[in-house]
């Protein structure tokens, strides 16, 4: 700043600048418009401005926060009901293979007893034929006895003895 | 060498009128004033403008002094302490803003002009005075009556507590001034020294001024460090004086 003249005192010595009083009314209204409007800048549009950007910011922060446990409760929640469908949908195939599996053994048992009835009966009826046939054959076995009693004493004396004789012979003879 | 009041003078622009005998005029001060508010006012609201959620490099430097001021308060004077938030961060942020801005080469320091000092001093001073008499009224006098003193030195007492509440406007003034001056001073006359090695003294000037050369880079630094110190100081010591007029009684 070479164009300034350093302000002189009356007496021509130089003043210490801070302490020179003639630029004292100056600064003074200089100072109280500055200030002011400073003031004015700071409380009617800065502080209100940065103060709503940090609120509005502290609000963003916390309603994230909340919504990230409200979905985090809400897949909680997702979990718990699909591990209780799991739950549910295990008992229901374990109740139904037990009902299936009682219901098989049941039909299984009416057909294993039905034909061990029928097996009973065909046996039955087999030792009934076998017993005839036996019976049969029993008979079968004395008539031949006495018709081969009969032909055996023809050959050995040469006559033909009473059937009657033949008959109580082969009798007495099957009975010991 | 180079005079080192010369950057304290006060230049006329151009005379706008008188008030009562007093020369009115638009000056280098005044015109560094308009540049701090300008530069305060580009800084917080220009800053700020796009109300970024994540904010970028200017809105965090308009935060941090929100938050930086709001929490001296709250620590210093407590919530109720916050109604003068807008006061406190306006002397905050005009003295920081003078301050950095007289580091600038060829610039006018604003705080360097004891007036100036004063008045903000004289403003904290009236505004613990008007509004602890609102707030408590002659209670307010409780503020130089310690308790638990006994009756006999309490004359005592009292006296130095009214004689240290009148010196604060004194000492919360004169300290920014001195600090601003004295800084700025120093820095003047170790440049000096480097124009007068190198004109005087040839080659040897010119490797004897790497000496005051560095200094001068290190006070640069340190006068960064007192600019924000003591905006910061009178800020606090403002907190301070107005809890006093919050809770008076010690």
């Amino acid at each position: 700043m070479a164009t300034s003249a350093r302000t002189e005192v009356p007496g021509g010595k130089p003043q210490f600048p801070p302490f020179n009083k003639e630029t004292f009314a100056s600064q003074l209204v200089w100072f109280a418009i500055a200030f002011v409007a400073l003031y004015l800048i700071i409380s009617k549009l800065a502080i209100p401005r940065i103060g709503g950007i940090m609120a509005a910011r502290s609000g963003q922060i916390e309603g994230d926060l909340a919504e990230a446990n409200r979905l985090k409760a809400q897949s909680d929640a997702a979990i718990a009901a699909y591990e209780k469908a799991l739950a549910d949908a295990r008992g229901r195939a374990q109740t139904l293979a037990a009902e299936t599996r009682e219901r098989l053994n049941a039909e299984a048992e009416v057909r294993r007893k039905k034909l061990e009835a029928e097996l009973a009966e065909k046996l039955l009826a087999a030792e009934k034929t076998i017993a005839a046939t036996k019976l049969a054959a029993m008979s079968n076995v004395r008539t031949i006895a006495a018709e081969t009693t009969a032909a055996i004493v023809e050959r050995l004396i040469g006559s033909t003895p009473a059937p009657a004789v033949v008959d109580a012979a082969v009798a007495d003879v099957l009975k010991r | 060498m180079a005079d080192p009041i010369h950057q304290f003078e006060i230049n006329k622009i151009a005379t706008l009128g008188h008030i009562g005998g007093h020369e009115i005029a638009f000056t280098n001060s005044a015109l560094f004033m308009a540049i701090t508010v300008v530069g305060i006012w580009a800084l917080l609201v220009g800053g700020s403008s796009r109300r970024a959620l994540v904010p970028g490099r200017m809105q965090s430097i308009a935060e941090l002094s929100y938050e930086f001021v709001a929490n001296t308060i709250q620590s210093t004077a407590g919530k109720e302490g916050m109604k003068f938030f807008p006061f406190v961060f306006t002397l905050f942020m005009f003295i920081l803003m003078a301050n950095m801005i007289g580091i600038v080469p060829y610039t006018f320091t604003v705080t360097s002009h004891i007036i100036i000092t004063a008045m903000l001093a004289i403003m904290v001073f009236l505004t613990v005075i008007v509004y602890g008499f609102y707030r408590n009224g002659l209670k307010f006098f409780r503020l130089f009556v310690p308790s638990g003193i006994p009756i006999y030195i309490l004359p005592l007492i009292v006296f130095i507590e009214v004689l240290s509440f009148l010196s604060r406007p004194i000492s919360h003034s004169v300290r920014l001034f001195a600090n601003m001056l004295a800084g700025h001073i120093t820095l003047k006359v170790l440049a000096g020294f480097i124009t007068m090695m190198i004109g005087s003294l040839g080659i040897v000037g010119w490797l004897g001024a790497v000496l005051p050369l560095g200094m001068v880079v290190a006070i640069t630094a340190l006068e960064v460090l007192v600019a924000f110190l003591q905006a910061y100081v009178f800020a606090i010591l403002t907190c301070i004086y107005l809890n006093d007029a919050i809770h008076p009684g010690h």
